[in-house]
């Protein structure tokens, strides 16, 4: 009977302890900066996008909401021609940012993407893209590529030296 | 005079109503308090309109009867376990001159008409075909029997002492002394056989949603489920109410209208409900069904014969 009164007081005590709720709309909790939410393309430090379309993202996508169709440029660029990625079917895994070569596509932290139609889900190439490089500042592929591509030769990029004439004499 | 009366009846089934339509809101509220939340609070000031968006939600959900059930039974229980449980509210003396049939055998009538409050249990459990609304019935209806025959005995002190049946006049007889005083065993074992006849927790085994999905009410839906709710909520202010005009001096007090003395106790204890459900957790049945009749009944035929011994030697 004791233990029943003893219950009810340390009950009672909670009247006055803080409330764990976080009053959602109101008050927002950190999210860190590696949360899985909102899915975005991102772009070089120069602005130019990052994804070069290799499928890399859309086949190691568990559910398959990744579309995209490559293209290249008059430079030998690729990119993708469109890049949609249906965020109903989404399970926000991250395993396209993992299997990412160039860091384009990239997880934020953001998950208010409530929609009243299923259709506005569907996130097409100019909702996805941003105009920053996102958690990977100083990061460009094509600088350390060492590959020649659109307007940047071979021994260009970053701490790449210029290529040895293989078949020249002097060493 | 017949007006009055007939605005005495209006506002009692009002007040009924709307404090165990109240107490939905009211419930979740505490509840949440005491567990570190917030409970309902955006639908209207403080969540108060909670109340009528549950109440809405009622109404237009399917009203389904299973094909399997006795349908005029299953349609039937719903509304005994809410009259019963309207039906004791009768005689309950809010105030001095406000009470809806002054019984000089209140009392009885009221342990009379909980007793039938039971038929919604059982009719319930059994038209609906189903295991585990059986299982909760047939818990409910001797769980009911067991705690009714010492919730009778508890109460007979009380009419010892005050020497009338008459509730209005068992609340004047406690003028000097409330009788939780002379009478504290009695108190005890009736609140705890409130909660049962309730079948509130730590005695809610004919619901037991943990074990019997919903117990005797596992088949209902939509405003017949409602139903046994707000007879659930009636059930509780009822049984608030009982406990302070017994024992707690029912509308008297210092300073304030008599009504407010009332309903200021009665809410008191009502929250009361609620914390033991917010503390307390479901014992075995057979150890409630034990506890009853090893301990409770003995007690109360104690209490009695004490309060009895009292009596007749005129110390009280």
């Amino acid at each position: 009977m004791l233990s029943f009164l003893q219950g009810f007081w340390v009950i009672l005590k909670h009247t006055f302890r803080k409330r764990e709720t976080v009053l959602y709309p109101e008050e927002k909790i950190y999210l860190p900066p590696r949360f899985r939410g909102r899915i975005i393309l991102s772009r070089d430090p120069d602005g130019a996008e990052r994804c070069v379309a290799c499928h890399l993202c859309s086949s190691v996508c568990p559910v398959d909401c990744i579309a995209l169709q490559a293209a290249e440029d008059e430079t030998g660029r690729r990119y993708p021609e469109f890049f949609r990625i249906n965020f109903s079917r989404c399970i926000l895994c991250g395993f396209c940012e993992e299997a990412c070569p160039t860091a384009a596509i990239q997880l934020t932290p953001d998950f208010e993407m409530a929609e009243y139609l299923r259709e506005n889900l569907v996130y097409e190439k100019e909702d996805l893209l941003i105009s920053g490089p996102g958690k990977y500042p100083g990061y460009n592929f094509y600088k350390v590529a060492g590959l020649a591509v659109g307007g940047k030769d071979k021994g260009d990029g970053e701490n790449e030296e210029t290529p040895v004439d293989v078949h020249g004499l002097l060493p | 005079m017949i007006l009055k009366h007939v605005l005495i009846v209006i506002g009692v089934l009002g007040g009924a109503m709307s404090a165990s339509a109240g107490l939905v809101w009211l419930e979740r509220r505490l509840l949440a308090v005491w567990q570190d939340r917030y409970g309902p609070n955006r639908v209207g000031p403080f969540g108060l309109l909670q109340v009528a968006a549950d109440g809405i939600k009622m109404f237009f959900k399917e009203d389904w009867v299973p094909p399997f059930a006795d349908k005029p039974v299953f349609i039937l229980a719903p509304v005994l376990a809410m009259v019963t449980a309207l039906l004791s509210f009768a005689v309950l003396p809010f105030a001095p001159g406000i009470v809806v049939a002054d019984l000089n055998i209140g009392l009885l009538y009221f342990l009379a008409v909980v007793a039938l409050g039971v038929f919604g249990i059982a009719l319930g459990g059994w038209s609906s075909n189903n295991k585990y609304a059986l299982i909760g019935a047939v818990r409910g209806v001797a769980q009911m029997l067991s705690y009714e025959v010492f919730m009778g005995l508890s109460l007979m002190g009380v009419v010892l002492i005050a020497g009338t049946f008459n509730l209005s006049e068992i609340v004047m007889a406690q003028k000097h002394m409330w009788n939780v005083v002379p009478q504290f065993p009695g108190f005890v074992l009736f609140t705890i056989a409130g909660f049962a006849e309730t079948h509130r927790t730590p005695f809610d085994l004919p619901e037991a949603e943990s074990e019997l999905v919903a117990g005797y009410h596992t088949e209902y839906s939509g405003m017949k489920f409602g139903l046994f709710f707000v007879g659930e909520y009636l059930g509780v202010t009822m049984t608030s109410a009982m406990i302070v005009i017994l024992f707690f001096g029912g509308w008297m007090g210092p300073f304030f209208p008599p009504i407010v003395w009332f309903l200021g106790k009665t809410f008191v204890f009502i929250c009361f409900f609620i914390l033991v459900r917010a503390a307390l957790p479901r014992p075995r049945y057979d150890q409630l069904m034990g506890y009853a009749w090893k301990v409770l009944l003995p007690l109360s035929l104690l209490n009695l014969l004490v309060t009895g011994a009292f009596v007749v030697g005129g110390y009280i």
